[in-house]
């Protein structure tokens, strides 16, 4: 039982809002991105604006990533490269640890910023003249690849902060799941919600809420797993204080899961989740959802500081 | 080069590290690197009216460490020990410190707790790459073909 004692003599680091919004902005670009990826290979073209739209909200969520890491730095943000390189005089060389999330991390975020510029600028290019850069079946190997960087960075995030000596953080090791699952979760949400205006993809709305649905059981399995390892470490009353979060976040679970049995029950009713039924859930749903996506990032950094 | 990532305060364990709002760069002790350079003790173990603090050759103070320890067993201080000066916590300390008590009451990590942060990578990357399978077949579940209505 010893084993799991909890006593943490570490200093905070103070990673607090900069670090939650990149948490936040991560989570739901790599999401976004395995789900553009996911909805190609449903194989049904009317899947195929909605894929795009995926790719190309990944670009803007992706690129305030590392703005907001080198904000994170204060005075010495101008060093961020210094994540990379190695510039001891006499061993300079590129850093790079793979025991560390942090330094795998950013190397993470730079080749899916990579794959991000390319898929969201063939999908751009697409929209406009009906062909993108790369052609489709390489196009669909090039983004599965990106899915797989992409499910790393929206959980690495999560492995960072077990991956420490700080109460609650390193009392579990379900972060890194929890993070991706609510990533592609809030990502599902953040989807509907850009296509629920437009008809052309209006067919991948209700199969958005379905899948939303599933990501939220997941995140939601591994919201009582964190609370029971945690409680295990003997560091539950640190998220005493944080309940209204973890409240939120849970509301957005819910309402994922009513959402898409409603969808659910529109299929086997014979309707293909038309755009006008839903348009206020979604609109309600998307944001509870983006809220919770939040405020689970937030209790966790915050309950630990 | 530190550029202030603050990585190695969330795992220090023994809160060493903080982090300097003017520079943005992670300080710590050094053990007066500089006063050695020049052949002198660090300031601390020099100024420290009571002897509490000591420098020197690890195996002197090891000793020394030891003489001390026999001595408090001898007057009937059985609570006594030495932290950090075997292997048991992190391998062996190069600083380690007399206790009267269990190294706990002193906010210091004891021997089942003192573990890397490393210890935690598999655990962590397995949990996610657990649910990342169950999430694309959830995603290929919610996303199948489905007539051409
Ligand atoms: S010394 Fe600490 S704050 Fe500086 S770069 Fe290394 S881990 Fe980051
Ligand atoms: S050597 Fe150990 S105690 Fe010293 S600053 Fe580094 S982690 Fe902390």
């Amino acid at each position: 039982m010893t084993r799991f004692l909890a006593e943490h003599f570490v200093q905070s680091p103070q990673w607090t809002w900069y670090i939650l919004f990149y948490f936040f902005f991560a989570g739901l670009a790599a999401g976004a991105y395995v789900l553009g990826t996911l909805l190609r290979f449903s194989g049904d073209p009317r899947d195929e604006p909605a894929a795009r739209i995926a790719f190309l909200v990944c670009f803007p969520a992706t690129v305030i990533c590392p703005v907001l890491l080198t904000a994170d730095l204060g005075v010495s943000w101008w060093k961020f490269w210094h994540m990379m390189v190695d510039v001891t005089p006499g061993d300079t060389g590129l850093n790079f640890k793979y025991w560390s999330p942090m330094s795998v991390g950013v190397w993470g975020l730079l080749v899916f910023g990579f794959f991000v510029t390319v898929s969201a600028f063939d999908a751009w290019l697409s929209n406009r003249r009906s062909a993108g850069i790369v052609p489709m079946p390489l196009n669909r190997a090039f983004n599965v690849l990106g899915a797989v960087v992409a499910i790393f960075i929206a959980s690495y995030t999560g492995v960072l902060l077990t991956v420490s000596n700080q109460p609650v953080w390193s009392d579990t090791w379900v972060l890194g799941g929890l993070f991706l699952a609510s990533g592609l979760s809030g990502s599902a949400a953040l989807l509907a919600l850009l296509i629920r205006n437009r008809p052309d993809a209006g067919f991948s709305l209700g199969r958005l809420h379905q899948a939303d649905g599933y990501f939220s059981v997941l995140e939601l399995a591994l919201i009582v797993v964190f609370f029971i390892t945690v409680g295990a470490a003997g560091t539950l009353a640190r998220e005493v204080p944080w309940l209204p979060l973890w409240a939120i976040a849970v509301a957005g679970v819910a309402g994922s899961l009513v959402e898409a049995r409603g969808h659910l029950r529109m299929q086997t009713a014979g309707g293909a989740g038309t755009v006008a039924g839903v348009r206020l859930d979604t609109v309600v749903v998307s944001v509870l959802v983006l809220l919770g996506v939040l405020a689970l990032r937030a209790a966790v950094i915050f309950s630990a500081q | 080069m530190c550029n202030g990532c603050r990585n190695c305060i969330a795992a220090c364990p023994y809160g060493v590290i903080g982090i300097n709002q003017q520079t943005g760069t992670a300080h710590k002790c050094t053990l007066c690197y500089d006063r050695l350079q020049g052949g002198l003790e660090p300031a601390c173990a020099k100024a420290c009216p009571t002897q509490s603090i000591q420098f020197g050759p690890l195996a002197e103070l090891q000793q020394a460490a030891d003489v001390r320890l026999a001595a408090l067993h001898s007057q009937g201080a059985t609570q006594a020990q030495l932290y950090g000066r075997d292997d048991k916590v992190y391998g062996g300390l190069n600083a380690f410190f007399l206790l009267m008590d269990k190294p706990e009451t002193y906010g210091l990590p004891n021997a089942d707790n003192a573990k890397l942060p490393s210890r935690n990578d598999v655990g962590g990357y397995l949990t996610a790459a657990v649910t990342a399978v169950l999430a694309v077949i959830a995603g290929l579940v919610a996303f199948r073909r489905r007539g051409t209505g």
